[in-house]
């Protein structure tokens, strides 16, 4: 196991490499001149000239790339042409705000995402059923960003529940409107998932053997059905959390939440190249990282994928 | 001296399971009724969509719900009727006393969960013992089915076991609890040759250890031949002919065992016979005719064979046909003709 996870680690290299260079090439080609944006208007040649040779924006591509990796490796990602902070700074900050705020939206969507598929298979074709149905399409196909506003406007606005803007102390009540839209998308996914892996999985034989053995219904559901039916379930959740990283940046813009996703839309408004980059950058490491997670956890649930990973070894 | 009731382990009476389906009901069982003695094996034969493997499903209440149900009959396993338990009372009866091994087995057993723990798991159901007797239990079943180093294979999963080998997990499985009966659903289906005899071998072997009766569903009639000691024919959703097996053999009366018996690779052919081959297939069970439902098939059907269903005849004592014309058929092999 150990060595399987190394192993991956490993192949995340080559990815980052591509990931920056194609990053980096995105935001080389908009015309932009960052010196001129810092001095801004009325600016001499002669000091922009300055500037830009002290940042170095005036050398060949491949020599800023290769120096922006350096740095990289010793964990410096630059300065905001914005703010006049390293990078770091600036997403160690935000970051634990998009942590929390994505780790609520994740709970969300496997307590709901998984009880709904759950109740729908197993009463199917009925009126919870259909309620699981239609809401899940309703939810896969409503925008999070509109999702975001009807939400601020109805329980925020309207019916003064909950705030519909900024973490303030933190406390769960301003968590539940961004989680729950941020989480919609994904949810529904669990559920109809959750769903027809469940069906699926109660007309394979075992759960016949194991309705023959004695077990109660509630045990073959729970127990024998379940853990097969989680297999593609948890599959799934991983895949989600790439659409999870993209919907924070708009979750955080709509709800005006101090994280990531809205640092690095706010950096694209203003072409703060290195926090788009870092940002970016940072939201693709852990995206990898909890991949290889889901991997994990995969392998726990099945068996034979353990021992096809194992395979190397033997 | 024990009465000849107190033998009977399990007798079913008029059974009907029927499905509904879009186009219609199917009537997959119609009116099956047979005892079976205790220590004894029951063959049931026939082909495929005949009804076989619905009985074996009643008889545990494992119908796929809601399109299926039993909708009449008893099944009276040493006095209870089965048919009428509820849910809860019938989950204490699967596995404890009514057993079931099935067809596949490389699909029936669960993949994530090891093969002791499914053992395990099938003993602590009905027993109250802990999990440390449990696993000697386990142990002691693996061994009597005859899989080597059984303190190691307990933490196998079933992918990596071989078919025959999960084949034994399942047999220990189903007679973890000293079942009555033990119904094995085409068991040998799915394995090797060789593998099939050693498979039916030690369930005969256990049988008589554990004192259970078998009833087993096959379409072989080799395994028939060589295991079973009664036989009941099935056809249609219901049962064509009864007999002791060695009467079914030299004297099959139902023109459709005949046509079973004509449709097996014998070696000792000597006369270069051609394999008889029925024509046609299995009735659709939806809607079927008021006739005889072999009539479409049957070589030897006349006029009133299409217009009423022939019932179950008593031959003689334990041989019941269900067959206008069996007397015909009879008299031929007395006039040694058949």
């Amino acid at each position: 196991m150990l060595y399987y996870i190394l192993k991956r680690i490993l192949q995340m290299i080559p990815v980052l490499i591509g990931v920056t260079l194609i990053l980096f090439l995105l935001m080389y080609i908009i015309p932009e001149d960052p010196a001129r944006l810092i001095l801004q208007q009325g600016a001499t040649d002669q000091a922009l000239a300055n500037l830009r040779e002290k940042m170095g924006i005036d050398q060949p591509l491949h020599i800023q790339y290769f120096r922006y990796m350096k740095n990289l490796l010793q964990g410096d990602l630059g300065t905001s042409y914005r703010y006049r902070r390293p990078v770091t700074g600036i997403l160690a900050d935000a970051y634990p705000n998009s942590i929390r705020l994505a780790f609520a939206a994740i709970l969300i969507e496997i307590l709901i995402g998984l009880c709904a598929g759950m109740i729908a298979a197993v009463k199917k074709y009925s009126f919870w059923d259909t309620l699981v149905t239609v809401s899940t399409t309703l939810a896969v196909c409503v925008p999070v960003f509109w999702l975001g506003m009807i939400m601020q406007n109805l329980f925020g606005l309207r019916l003064g529940w909950l705030p519909i803007s900024g973490m303030g102390d933190g406390s769960i009540q301003y968590y539940i409107l961004p989680a729950f839209t941020l989480a919609s998308v994904s949810t529904a996914y669990v559920a109809r998932m959750t769903r027809s892996s469940m069906l699926e999985v109660m007309s394979h034989d075992y759960i016949t053997t194991a309705f023959a053995k004695g077990l109660s219904y509630r045990l073959v559901v729970g127990k024998h059905a379940l853990k097969n039916a989680l297999i593609p379930v948890v599959t799934l959740i991983g895949l989600n959390l790439g659409a999870l990283m993209g919907g924070v940046v708009l979750t955080e813009t709509v709800f005006n939440w101090p994280g990531i996703g809205r640092t690095i839309y706010l950096a694209i408004l203003e072409r703060d190249t290195p926090v788009v980059l870092g940002g970016t950058l940072v939201l693709v490491i852990i995206f990898l990282v909890l991949n290889l997670v889901v991997d994990v956890l995969y392998g726990l649930l099945d068996p034979r994928i353990r021992v096809a990973k194992q395979e190397v070894k033997v | 001296m024990v009465s000849k009731k107190q033998h009977m382990i399990l007798e079913v009476k008029n059974l009907k399971t029927y499905f509904d389906t879009p186009e219609g009901v199917v009537k997959a069982v119609d009116g099956v009724s047979f005892d079976l003695k205790k220590g004894e094996v029951l063959g049931i034969v026939g082909e495929t969509g005949s009804g076989k493997s619905v009985t074996a499903l009643s008889l545990l209440n494992l119908i796929p719900q809601p399109a299926g149900k039993i909708v009449e009959g008893q099944i009276l396993l040493e006095g209870t009727d089965l048919a009428r338990l509820n849910p809860r009372q019938m989950q204490k009866y699967r596995g404890s006393k009514i057993s079931m091994v099935f067809q596949d087995p490389m699909t029936s057993l669960n993949p994530v969960y090891t093969i002791g723990s499914q053992i395990m798991e099938a003993i602590r159901i009905h027993q109250s013992i802990t999990k440390n007797q449990a696993r000697k239990k386990t142990i002691e079943l693996l061994t009597m089915v005859g899989i080597p180093e059984p303190s190691r294979r307990l933490k196998s999963y079933p992918h990596e076991c071989s078919g025959g080998m999960c084949q034994r997990v399942m047999v220990a499985m189903a007679l973890a609890n000293n079942p009555s009966v033990l119904i094995a659903d085409e068991p040998t289906t799915a394995l090797d040759v060789t593998i099939q005899a050693q498979i039916l071998e030690l369930m005969v072997k256990l049988k008589d250890r554990t004192g259970s009766a078998i009833i087993l569903i096959t379409h072989d009639l080799g395994v028939i031949a060589k295991y079973a000691s009664r036989v009941m024919v099935m056809y249609g959703g219901k049962p064509v002919e009864f007999a002791d097996v060695d009467t079914i053999f030299y004297e099959p009366l139902h023109p459709y065992t005949r046509g079973l018996m004509g449709s097996i690779t014998r070696l000792d052919n000597k006369k270069k016979q051609r394999l008889l081959a029925i024509e046609g297939s299995c009735p659709s069970l939806i809607d079927l005719p008021p006739g005889c439902t072999f009539y479409p098939r049957c070589p030897y059907a006349r006029k009133r064979c299409a217009q009423s269903y022939p019932g179950l005849e008593q031959v003689n004592p334990g041989r019941r046909i269900a067959c206008h014309r069996w007397k015909n058929f009879r008299k031929g092999y007395n006039e040694g003709k058949p």
